[in-house]
């Protein structure tokens, strides 16, 4: 028996598995939680709902600005505040950039737990640097925005963000294809991931999985498209869909996912219109008595806020349905029967945070 | 567009098969009584395809617990709020539904750790992101947070 982690290089935060092994071949596993627990539920009972929005960055800390966005689609149902068509598309295309930002990242580390050291992931990092730089202009943040408000966001965009946004979507499909080109067929790693760590779709929907992992099983289901939320509805793109749901098909799911968003980010970057980023909403704000679930799809798979008012300026209940931590559901499943080198390939590939797991 | 059933609806639905199952309905949500909670649970998966468990959260509204199941039927989608109570007491349990959808697994046991309800039937009920031997449970609103600095112990 080997405790894997919490301080694992692989185990993308403080994450422990308790894994008995027979040889090298795993026969049982247990994940094991709660290093990172901050009470994060608890302590929203306790701030206004404003001051709720930097913890929500802590969450899911590659991906803030989702957070933001299913918080305040949380709050805005609740308090039914109506958003200006600038603010929309303004969040939906800080919420495209921080989903490719994610993609790269799971796809980097994915690559760097195969064994593929620190390569891969550079190359990844070096577009990633892009998206940062972009979000610093509009908030001064590159982890932790706090960008977003309940009706709209919190600056307008400056200047200089459109010329850079348009100068990185030209630039992300070329390099898209290059790094595809050099990965997809690599003999490496289709031997190390073609058929390992499968989940059939009758599984991952059994067990609540949701996002990339979800898809990459064969299941259709994107909220953008099928629940849409904001202005995904005037946007045009697909859904890519896996076949087999092993480690590739979660892989080659990330990287279709990015070409997606980059499509949706040209409609949205020739569409955005001039006025109000923001709404006025009243001070102190006090939400009627009511509750709320808002979602989206976050990079990670459905992340939803459930909010419960008693009228007060602080949410009677703040729950969070956080993704990464569903997602691990099934990870006894996908690791029993491999070996010790395909755990950590297959834990990659699952793609999780430990802020949102643990909470 | 994710079509909400209508709690009423389906509280009729439900009220022919399970004629004293039902405690409430309105158009958002469908109330059910704990003790049936997972044959009408099984009787809605079959028969309106929901396949899919969004979330489970438990809510203390200090006289009693409030267990509120999203489900989604990923085929024709469409979603409903189901919802259960189980009185606030030392141990207070209700059925778990990890039978049916395997995705309440997690959850079900955060819901034991942080509220303190158990779940009848689960495989595996025990803390998970609190350490063996945590008293008390987080969530409830009896637990009184002890802020250094600057908290006061009687603020809830």
């Amino acid at each position: 028996m080997i405790n894997m982690g919490p301080q694992h290089p692989s185990t993308h935060g403080v994450f422990r598995m308790r894994v008995v092994f027979d040889g090298e071949v795993i026969i049982d596993m247990e994940p094991i939680f709660g290093y990172l627990h901050r009470g994060i539920e608890k302590l929203g009972e306790h701030k206004t709902y404003l001051q709720n929005m930097p913890y929500t960055d802590r969450l899911d800390y590659v991906a803030s600005m989702s957070n933001n966005l299913a918080y305040c689609l949380a709050v805005e149902k609740l308090a039914q505040i109506e958003v200006p068509e600038r603010a929309e598309y303004i969040r939906i295309i800080m919420a495209e950039l921080m989903r490719i930002n994610s993609h790269l990242m799971a796809v980097g580390f994915f690559l760097n737990d195969m064994g593929a050291m620190a390569t891969p992931l550079m190359y990844m990092y070096r577009e990633r640097e892009k998206i940062l730089d972009l979000f610093e202009m509009v908030c001064g943040q590159r982890l932790t925005y706090n960008y977003m408000r309940f009706g709209g966001v919190a600056q307008d965009l400056p200047d200089e963000f459109m010329p850079a946004l348009k100068r990185f979507l030209d630039e992300m499909p070329g390099f898209i294809d290059e790094y595809d080109q050099l990965l997809a067929e690599n003999e490496v790693l289709l031997a190390r991931t073609k058929g390992v760590g499968v989940l059939t779709a009758e599984q991952t929907v059994n067990a609540s999985i949701s996002g990339p992992i979800l898809r990459a099983s064969g299941v259709k289901w994107d909220l953008r498209k099928a629940d849409p939320y904001s202005i995904y509805d005037r946007f045009e793109f697909d859904i890519p869909t896996g076949k087999n749901g092993d480690n590739y098909d979660r892989y080659r799911q990330r990287i279709e996912e990015i070409r997606q968003s980059v499509r949706i980010l040209r409609q949205a970057m020739e569409q955005v219109p001039e006025g109000e980023f923001r709404t006025r909403i009243p001070t102190p704000f006090k939400p009627p008595k009511g509750e709320s679930y808002g979602r989206v799809e976050a990079p990670k798979g459905e992340l939803g806020f459930y909010l419960v008012s008693d009228g007060s300026a602080k949410p009677y209940r703040f729950k969070v349905r956080a993704p990464a931590f569903i997602n691990l559901t099934l990870i006894r499943e996908m690791l029993v029967g491999w070996k010790l080198a395909d755990a950590m390939v297959t834990f990659g590939s699952i793609d999780i945070c430990m802020g949102e797991v643990d909470r | 567009m994710t079509q909400p059933l209508s709690g009423s609806d389906i509280a009729k639905k439900i009220g022919e098969k399970f004629p004293d199952a039902v405690t409430s309905s309105d158009e958002t949500a469908v109330s059910v009584q704990s003790k049936h909670l997972l044959e009408v649970a099984r009787f809605l998966k079959e028969n309106l395809n929901l396949d899919f468990l969004n979330h489970i959260t438990a809510v203390d509204y200090r006289d009693y617990f409030e267990i509120v199941y999203l489900l989604t039927s990923l085929k024709d989608n469409h979603s409903i709020v189901l919802k259960t109570r189980c009185d606030e007491g030392d141990a207070p349990s209700i059925p778990s539904v990890i039978s049916l959808w395997r995705g309440a697994d997690l959850q079900e046991r955060e819901i034991y750790d942080l509220m303190g309800i158990s779940f009848d039937g689960h495989p595996n009920m025990k803390r998970i992101v609190l350490w063996e031997g945590f008293q008390g449970h987080p969530l409830r609103k009896s637990f009184v947070l002890d802020v250094p600095g600057g908290g006061r112990k009687d603020r809830v």
